[in-house]
């Protein structure tokens, strides 16, 4: 019997990029296939030709043992091929019915759309599959777990054969990523074929029948869960051994630098974003904030580093009442920020490197005399931020837009941690990048912490809160649900914090929790 | 799964809670205005005369007479008392109707002040804010078709006029029909012109509309001045007479309002029917409004983006044609220079007011017809208030809308966005 899909040496070039180089790729019947890489390896492209939403340019698709022409994504629907796009492909205004009919609509005479018949048939699929969803919710009503069944509950409807799901449990809490899975052996069993992408290695070796890795738009490699090993699997993807522990010292707390008390943030659509929370963070140690994004984190991190007004509570910085507080002047006191946004809210794109490295600092001795910028200065510093920050830069004048993305980060990690600190506030600090640029990162904020500055540390990646903080609060639906000290905290026990369940286990430590929250 | 939903605490909302204190100030505010400027100002024992007869009709229907003062507290009373149940309690999901009903009792309040003493047909009033209430839907209905598939649409204007005097030229030349027929192509063509520039080249869909707007003025004009003004018989239609639904038109008071109109009124109302039914329950629309809402995921199913932007902005634009028409066709009886008024951005207004639903639109055309002919009239009755405050009261209120104090609208998510298909 032929494979289900073969793509046979596929090429796609993008101006300049050579974003895929001769790939081949096989997918059997029932199999779970992981496609594993860094941003940016080509996983993404290589399933939007093969969905009909790039045209590769040589190569060949075989479906079934039949060489298929798939132009356009209407012809990848009909050859059975499905996708579950990282950024879902929803209307939120749009109930889930009418989502998923969506362009296979059932109708009555004259183009009357027939609700009843298509939600008729999203029960049986939900109920066939185990995929709980109500036909008649609104999408901007249903959790991000909701939304990603309702997208294969998209793919089944049009009888799709091969799926591909790209990046799924990037916005799933661990248990949400776990039902997932069982998802995915339900759809295997009942003769479904999946393309499974990710750069997470763990959930690979979980789940996946087999794995091919992908490293700079070639296949460097396909091995089996049982073959295979986390280091393993990270040198593949990026070329180089990798040395996945981070050595860290014990902290050794100090004073009270940020102290927030009762604090209630209203969000952009003025919803209460944050609800009256409170914590403190000392002097050499990080605070990790956990949760599923969309949590209220922004919403925090933006009113501690004086971007948002908060509606109720106070935020204290050392000592001083920062909550009306100018962001200049927060910066001045001894605040570092490094935004989850990088290129909205953290450089200027169009401005060289080297005045995006002293966006803090340009307006101050020695970089400004009086009205006048140094601009020579400025470069000479730069020159040695970049050497010392290992900035890969053809040159400091370069615009920062045209850097890659771990490079981006190193910029702003390089402005923001080259003063003497009191407080770090890092959001999402590794989003995106590859494991080199995470590594370094990762060393430089807990060498600030070793260097006696607070860190607040906010990422839904759980291994980053985990290898890096010293205590951990979890963050739910705008409330800090547990604060608990890192050292013996269970992925399992945050991941149910996460969703809201504030498990027994977790008032196993009540001394410790007491102290972190007697202000509260 | 679903034990985890069980256990998500309901998020307060912010908004909503101050929005209802808002609206609870602005019902006891309208009820405090009637008090202190109707009531204290009339005398005890004056008399409001309503006439509930078009003028013109044969029907014979009784007058509404009653005494001013009591009907003036009375409705003052009812508003504070709405004003309050708000405050403390709140109305929830019902505000906006009820936001309705208290403007609704504010307008007749309003009505009984100027008519104290005197007589004012209500029949003729309401009948003319219906005729009023034409171009001015049909405007939002065009900017509705296009909005609701994503691109903006401010050339609504500019499509108007010219619609109007082709309509005018031709209906003088070819008889009324074509001309209606060539005042709906002109609205089409014209719309042809702004999807090229704002879906194919992706120019700002503002400036597109504007290019157009200026454009139609120039031409109308320069045409106007150099042609019809010396030849007489090219700016002579006439209108379309009215129809008298059997049957319905025989309703006492209602009848002579709504069902005695030339084919604008019957072709608007139609079309409104249509539209909300085809956004809302068929295919087309479905695709329509996903297009609107979010291209990337409709391209992603093999809903063709582009073809169905061109589509929804060439009927738009046809929609405004045939209020276009109406100016020349179904009122006038002849074409002036930029007669259309501001009629096309007024039904932009319309649409938002609306919240780019058809029968909120229409709604909304009510009340701008209503408040564009009520300044007319008053000036005429000799009334205290200057009518140019009248004519502004809709658009402050839109105003107000807009600044989401009255709960921000839903625009399509993707409104004025260009589509940009990758990887071609």
């Amino acid at each position: 019997m032929p494979p289900v899909l073969e793509l046979r040496n596929i090429t796609k070039r993008f101006p300049g990029v050579l974003a895929n180089d001769r790939i081949d790729l096989t997918l059997n019947r029932g199999e779970i296939h992981a496609l594993l890489g860094e941003n940016g390896a080509g996983k993404s492209t290589l399933m939007n030709i093969l969905y009909g939403l790039y045209q590769p340019d040589e190569g060949e698709i075989f479906i079934n043992g039949e060489q298929a022409r798939i132009n356009s994504p209407t012809d990848a629907i009909h050859a059975g091929v499905g996708m579950v796009h990282q950024h879902f492909m929803l209307i939120p205004v749009f109930t889930v019915t009418e989502n998923v009919m969506l362009g296979s609509e059932s109708i009555k005479v004259g183009g009357v759309l027939d609700r009843k018949t298509a939600a008729e048939r999203i029960r049986e699929i939900s109920s066939a599959y185990g995929l709980a969803v109500n036909p008649d919710d609104y999408v901007r009503d249903l959790p991000v777990g909701g939304q990603q069944r309702v997208e294969i509950i998209k793919l089944l409807y049009r009888e799709a054969d091969i799926l591909i799901l790209d990046e799924p449990t990037a916005v799933l809490t661990p248990q949400e990523a776990d039902e997932l899975f069982k998802i995915m052996h339900s759809l295997t069993e009942r003769g479904k074929s999946i393309i499974f992408i990710t750069h997470k290695l763990r959930e690979v070796l979980d789940i996946a029948d087999r794995i091919t890795v992908i490293r700079r738009g070639q296949v460097v490699g396909s091995t089996t869960p049982k073959q295979a090993d986390q280091n393993k699997l990270a040198s593949m993807m990026v070329g180089r051994e990798v040395d996945l522990k981070l050595e860290k010292k014990a902290a050794k707390p100090g004073a009270v630098v940020l102290e927030v008390e009762n604090l209630k943030i209203a969000d952009d659509r003025n919803q209460i974003a944050v609800d009256g929370i409170s914590f403190q963070v000392h002097a050499g140690e990080v605070l990790g904030v956990a949760g599923v994004q969309g949590n209220g984190q922004t919403e925090l991190v933006e009113a501690v580093t004086g971007l948002r007004n908060a509606l109720e509570g106070h935020i204290h910085l050392l000592g001083e009442d920062t909550t009306q507080a100018s962001p200049r002047h927060i910066t001045e006191l001894g605040t570092a920020h490094i935004p989850e946004d990088r290129q909205r809210d953290g450089l200027v794109l169009n401005f060289p490197v080297a005045d995006n490295l002293v966006l803090n600092t340009y307006y101050k001795q020695p970089y400004s005399q009086g009205l006048i910028m140094q601009h020579e200065l400025i470069a000479e510093t730069a020159k040695t931020r970049v050497e010392n920050f290992d900035i890969r830069t053809p040159s400091v004048e370069t615009s920062a837009g045209s850097l890659s993305g771990g490079n981006q980060q190193k910029v702003i990690v390089a402005r923001e941690l080259s003063r003497p600190l009191k407080l770090v506030v890092a959001s999402q600090p590794t989003r995106g990048l590859d494991v080199g640029s995470i590594e370094y990162i990762h060393g430089r904020l807990v060498a600030s912490r070793d260097e006696g500055a607070a860190v607040l540390l906010v990422s839904s990646e759980l291994d980053e809160i985990m290898q890096l903080s010293d205590r951990i609060a979890v963050m739910y639906r705008g409330k800090i649900v547990d604060v608990l000290p890192a050292k013996g905290a269970s992925k399992e026990q945050i991941g149910l914090l996460m969703a809201g369940l504030s498990g027994q286990k977790t008032l196993k430590n009540p001394a410790k929790r007491g102290k972190s929250r007697k202000d509260a | 799964m679903s034990s985890q939903s069980t256990t998500i605490p309901t998020v307060a909302s912010y908004g909503t809670a101050r929005r209802r204190t808002t609206m609870g100030i602005v019902f006891l505010a309208l009820a405090g205005v009637i008090w202190y400027f109707f009531s204290r100002t009339t005398q005890a024992g004056m008399i409001t005369t309503f006439t509930l007869n078009p003028g013109g009709s044969q029907a014979n229907f009784p007058d509404l007479v009653f005494g001013t003062l009591p009907i003036l507290n009375v409705l003052a009373s009812v508003c504070a008392l709405i004003g309050a149940f708000q405050l403390v309690r709140g109305f929830g999901k019902r505000t906006n109707a009820v936001l309705g009903l208290v403007a609704a009792l504010f307008i007749f309040a309003f009505l009984s002040w100027v008519a104290s003493g005197a007589s004012l047909n209500l029949a003729g009033l309401l009948r003319a804010t219906l005729i009023r209430a034409i171009p001015i839907t049909l405007g939002a209905l065009s900017g509705i078709l296009c909005e609701r598939a994503g691109v903006v649409n401010i050339a609504i204007e500019g499509m108007m006029l010219t619609s109007a005097m082709l309509a005018a030229i031709f209906g003088s030349l070819y008889g009324l029909w074509v001309g209606l027929f060539s005042g709906v192509i002109a609205g089409g063509l014209l719309a042809l012109v702004h999807a090229i520039l704002s879906i194919k080249y992706k120019t700002d869909q503002i400036v597109s509309g504007t290019v157009i707007n200026i454009f139609s003025i120039g031409i109308t004009s320069f045409i106007s001045a150099k042609y019809l003004a010396s030849s007489r018989h090219l700016n002579n239609p006439g209108i379309f007479s009215d129809i008298q639904i059997p049957g319905l038109v025989d309703i006492p008071f209602i009848g002579p309002i709504a069902f005695s109109h030339n084919i604008f009124f019957f072709g608007m109302v139609i079309l409104l029917a249509l539209l909300h039914f085809g956004l809302f329950f068929t295919r087309w629309g479905l695709r329509l409004r996903s297009v609107g809402e979010h291209p990337k995921a409709a391209d992603t199913l093999g809903i063709n983006v582009f073809r169905t932007r061109y589509m929804a902005v060439i009927l738009g634009g046809m929609m405004a044609g045939f209020g276009g028409a109406y100016f020349t066709l179904g009122s006038v009886g002849r074409f002036d220079e930029v007669m259309t008024a501001g009629r096309g951005f007024i039904g932009l207004a319309a649409m938002i007011f609306g919240n780019w639903n058809p029968f909120g639109a229409f709604g909304a055309g009510l009340l701008f017809g209503f408040a564009d002919m009520l300044a007319a009239r008053l000036a005429i009755l000799g009334v205290r208030v200057p009518s140019e405050f009248l004519l502004m009261a809709p658009y402050v209120a839109t105003m107000i809308i807009l600044a989401g104090v009255v709960g921000r609208g839903q625009m399509p998510a993707a409104d004025g966005q260009p589509y940009e298909k990758e990887g071609h």
